[in-house]
């Protein structure tokens, strides 16, 4: 039987455009063994749900800069839910002010990272979250 | 017991439990094999579409377009699966194909599966025929299976698939180059994708003088005085010259024609008998593949790994050829395959 490979989801919702960090991550998680599933730009809430089913991944991952997470975050792990996918992990990565993120984890975001974390801590946390 | 309700759930269209088996299937589960045992008399349905060609000549472009038309005209059921490399070093993969497919997003006819090769040289990955068979059993029309598109060597998607488009496109470099590399033979349709792109023309040029020499029938044909061109095949002839395309897979440009050459090249080989041979030949091959990793795995269970390390360190130490060591392994190892 082959390995388990971690299916993991790299998507930015909102409209805005930074997409480095998206694609650093991504690159990073391909480095450390994983399958990642690009979805580029723009994503609403429902389309990274309707991925997320399609690809049965075992992570999601958010990149924002926006300023949009408070209500991103939330519709986002909604629908997760209601396709029956409660179980995947979500983290969070961009520009979080530091006071929303009780209200994040509060919700379940299971990490959040912003300018200038270490994808090594990423990478690590990740593992640690499908391994529990 | 609870797989069955799993397949059950995945034959009443359950699209999380379609999910599931899918990746249940991809890592060889035993699960998913039993899985794959109850679905199987449930194929044979879909028609294969294979794209093939080069990184960025827009092949998921093309699927996005060709899945919107089919969805739109024809009310047809889309399963897409699309392959992208592993890497060699890490076995992690970055999977962009859905970047291009956005417009299918919300469409519950419409099902997208990204697959990293997982070390698979030939454009698809080892289970990628598997995962046709769970979307097949699952009742979707079309199935359209995106290879790596590395370019040479890409002939299995020939092996999988009733209809196999290589799509090309202008000013990526080196069209010779890509022409050349024998993956017109597997062609049963030609794209020049970017047709609004400068170049166009060579491309095609290229393209028909490579074709007529995979095809010399054509010049026979030709001899005869019949005005047979190369991209209107007669219907009744026993022939297919697969057909150039132009299309411009970003605004939806010739992907109505390209459609009706792949419905009259699925007709086409129904009539004259190949669609069967190709389901023969594709079920022949999954049958080799399947028994020569199931006889691979025996031997390995029965032999000791001292006396196979020994004797690879005499093939190393060229004192056996391979063959030699062969022979000596299975003769010297007489419980094999009882
Ligand atoms: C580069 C940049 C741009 C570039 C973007 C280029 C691109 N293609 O990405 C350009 C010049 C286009 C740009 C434009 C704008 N920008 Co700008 N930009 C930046 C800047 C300087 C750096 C962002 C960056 O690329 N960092 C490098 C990457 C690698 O870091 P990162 O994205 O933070 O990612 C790391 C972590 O956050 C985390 N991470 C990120 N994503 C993910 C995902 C997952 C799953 C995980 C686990 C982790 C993770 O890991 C990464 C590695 O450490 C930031 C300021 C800053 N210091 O962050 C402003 C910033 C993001 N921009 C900002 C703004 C306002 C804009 C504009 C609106 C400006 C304007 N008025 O026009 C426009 C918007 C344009 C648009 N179309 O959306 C603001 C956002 C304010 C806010 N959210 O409250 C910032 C914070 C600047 C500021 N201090 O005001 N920008
Ligand atoms: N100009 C032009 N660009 C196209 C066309 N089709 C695709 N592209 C672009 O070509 C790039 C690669 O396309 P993609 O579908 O990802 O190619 P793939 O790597 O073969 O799957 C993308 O930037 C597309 O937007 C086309 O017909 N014309
Ligand atoms: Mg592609």
């Amino acid at each position: 039987m082959a390995e388990k490979k971690i299916r993991v989801l790299v998507a930015k919702p909102g409209l805005d455009g930074h997409d480095r960090g998206a694609k650093v991550v991504a690159r990073a998680l391909r480095d450390a063994g994983m399958e990642v599933i690009y979805t580029g730009l723009r994503q609403t809430p429902e389309m990274i749900a309707e991925a997320a089913l399609q690809e049965d991944v075992d992570v999601v991952g958010l990149s924002i800069l926006s300023g949009a997470h408070m209500a991103l975050a939330p519709r986002i792990l909604e629908l997760l839910k209601a396709n029956g996918q409660e179980d995947v992990r979500v983290f969070i990565g961009g520009i979080i002010p530091d006071e929303d993120m009780p209200r994040l984890k509060e919700m379940g975001i299971a990490g959040i990272y912003g300018p200038g974390a270490s994808t090594e801590d990423i990478i690590r946390q990740i593992r640690e979250a499908i391994n529990k | 017991m609870r797989n069955t309700s799993l397949t059950q759930s995945v034959l009443e269209g359950n699209r999380l439990a379609l999910s599931r088996l899918l990746t249940q299937v991809e890592n060889e589960s035993s699960d998913g094999r039993a899985a794959l045992a109850e679905l199987f008399p449930h194929t044979g349905r879909a028609h294969l579409i294979g794209v093939t060609g080069a990184p960025g000549t827009g092949k998921s472009s093309l699927v996005n377009q060709l899945t919107l038309y089919y969805r739109k005209q024809q009310d047809k059921r889309v399963a897409i699966i699309a392959v992208d490399p592993s890497s060699p070093f890490t076995g992690g993969a970055v999977l962009g194909d859905r970047v291009r497919m956005r417009d299918l997003s919300g469409d519950n006819g419409v099902f997208i599966r990204s697959m990293a090769s997982r070390g698979s040289v030939g454009g698809l990955a080892q289970t990628t025929a598997a995962l046709v068979q769970v979307f097949d059993a699952a009742g979707y029309e079309i199935i359209i299976i995106e290879t790596v598109g590395a370019g040479q060597g890409e002939v299995e998607i020939a092996r999988l698939a009733h209809t196999t488009l290589v799509v090309e496109a202008p000013g990526l470099g080196d069209d010779i180059q890509a022409i050349k590399a024998g993956i017109l033979e597997i062609a049963d349709v030609l794209v020049i994708n970017k047709a609004d792109r400068p170049g166009v023309e060579n491309t095609e040029r290229a393209l028909r003088s490579t074709l007529e020499l995979a095809h010399p029938t054509k010049r026979v044909f030709r001899h005869h005085g019949q005005a047979m061109s190369i991209d209107a095949p007669e219907p009744d002839s026993k022939i297919w010259i697969p057909p150039i395309h132009k299309t411009i897979a970003t605004d939806g440009t010739g992907i109505a024609e390209l459609a009706d050459s792949i419905a009259r090249h699925a007709a086409h080989i129904r009539q004259n008998g190949d669609w069967a041979v190709r389901d023969r030949a594709r079920l022949g091959s999954e049958l080799e593949a399947v028994l020569q990793s199931e006889l691979m795995k025996r031997f390995f269970d029965r032999v000791q790994k001292e006396k196979y390390e020994a004797v690879m360190e005499q093939v190393i130490q060229r004192n056996l050829s391979p063959y030699e060591a062969v022979n000596q392994l299975l003769n010297g190892n007489p419980n094999q395959e009882k």
